[in-house]
């Protein structure tokens, strides 16, 4: 058992320079969105970037403030949109889930690990401690001698006893099935809600895998 | 004798006695399917093709058409019906599309498509299914099992018309089961046909596999309802 004790500190405590007025004043009139990753692989975070240049015209409509790419850690005001990758497979899954729900006004489903769970809900076929077990007291790959222990640290977010889809959790209002999703398929999506259009998702860009 | 029936207000001629769901894919209307196979014997099993006739609820592919016969296909309800018997078979089962062999030429997966499902309903269950190896051809992946029954009514022993694959238990404990000796006796032809006849990924055979890359599959290159729909055009 290993206990850290260094504080982390978040980006957003970080001190930063003042945004130009002229340029938070352009960014005020944007759709706000905020994105992340629960349990899941950045994939649908990369599908997002295969947008490619048609990102630049989207940019100019939305402004992206929790997110990744940026590596900003919090919501710092109310969003449109919340975009979500992966499932909830943690304690921290949640948390994080419910901050978005509370703070996006609509929350978008997306890919497979979001939907149904993905490839971590491939461990709830069995118990969690078989599969710690499996994968660190009596893994196959252990370095030889080895003292064979489950990692265990006030950092590290306790998992839940089974994988969950997002709508499980919370409120889920569109979802893009994918593993990834493709870009065109995200792309409509966004390009539907900005446009306040009803969100459609033709048959042609619904992919399972 | 030629008769006229109702598909969604429209009239169509047609002959009596046809299956309802050939009538209404040669008057250009898609009903989905998983267990029916035209010129097989009707099984009924997945009901994923229910429509309304004349004001009830019934699986097209039991149906023969008779004169003045007055069917919903898409009217809202009805097709909302079959859009959650298809999410039921996704949240039953394990239906693990991204690593799936069979993903894209699965046909629960494009009929998933069809009726517009992105998400299952209902809680996803995540059944503990495990699955048979013991054919020396075959590998019986049980998480996608839908118990259509295609399998165990229409490929038998060609010597003594024995069943090679069988359902056993009942209800949550139902499982798809194989006779490895019967199975190893199975010519590749007909092997493939088993494969090819399974609509989900649970007849896998041994050795092969991931022919097709992305983009040319079977149901890449043309939807299910278009393959459905042009079988039937003149």
């Amino acid at each position: 058992m290993t206990t850290s004790y260094t504080k982390s500190i978040a980006s957003h405590e970080l001190p930063a320079t003042r945004l130009d007025p002229e340029l938070a004043a352009k960014r005020a009139e944007k759709i706000k969105v905020s994105m992340i990753s629960l349990c899941g692989c950045w994939g649908c975070t990369l599908s997002f970037l295969d947008v490619d240049e048609r990102l630049l015209a989207l940019l100019d409509k939305i402004t992206i403030l929790r997110c990744s790419l940026t590596d900003v850690k919090r919501i710092p005001e109310r969003c449109a949109i919340g975009f979500i990758e992966g499932g909830v497979a943690n304690e921290k899954n949640i948390q994080t889930l419910k901050h978005f729900r509370e703070n996006c006004d609509i929350l978008i489903s997306v890919g497979a690990c979001a939907i149904w769970g993905g490839v971590p809900a491939m461990r709830n076929m069995v118990e969690l401690k078989d599969c710690l077990s499996e994968a660190y007291v009596n893994s196959p790959t252990a370095v030889p001698g080895a003292e064979p222990v489950v990692p265990f640290d006030k950092e590290i977010p306790i998992l839940t006893t089974k994988v969950y889809p997002c709508h499980e959790v919370v409120k889920m209002d569109y979802f893009i099935p994918g593993c990834p999703p493709s870009a065109d398929a995200i792309f409509k999506v966004f390009d539907d809600l900005i446009n306040g259009r009803p969100v459609d998702l033709p048959v042609s860009l619904n992919q399972f895998d | 004798m030629t008769i006229q029936i109702e598909i969604d207000g429209i009239a169509v001629t047609t002959e009596e006695g046809g299956n309802l769901v050939d009538v209404a894919a040669e008057s250009g209307v898609y009903i989905p399917t998983l267990c029916y196979l035209k010129a097989k014997p009707v099984l009924g099993t997945c009901r994923a093709c229910s429509v309304k006739v004349n004001g009830q609820v019934v699986p097209a592919c039991t149906v023969k058409v008779t004169d003045g016969m007055r069917v919903e296909v898409n009217e809202p309800e009805t097709a909302d019906m079959r859009k959650a018997l298809v999410e039921i078979l996704f949240s039953e089962g394990n239906h693990n599309c991204p690593s799936c062999e069979k993903s894209g030429r699965c046909t629960l997966q494009a009929v998933g498509y069809e009726v517009g499902m992105m998400v299952s309903r209902f809680p996803y269950q995540f059944p503990e299914r495990v699955p048979d190896r013991a054919s020396e051809t075959i590998w019986l992946e049980r998480d996608r099992c839908i118990f259509c029954q295609r399998c165990v009514e229409f490929i038998r022993d060609r010597e003594t018309g024995k069943k090679i694959f069988s359902i056993s238990g009942r209800g949550t404990t139902a499982r798809i089961e194989i006779d490895p000796e019967l199975a190893n006796k199975m010519p590749p032809e007909q092997v493939r046909e088993a494969v090819d006849i399974c609509p989900v990924g649970t007849i896998i055979e041994k050795r092969v596999g991931y022919d097709d890359p992305i983009g040319r599959r079977l149901y890449d290159v043309e939807s299910i309802r278009d393959r459905a729909l042009e079988r039937h055009a003149e």
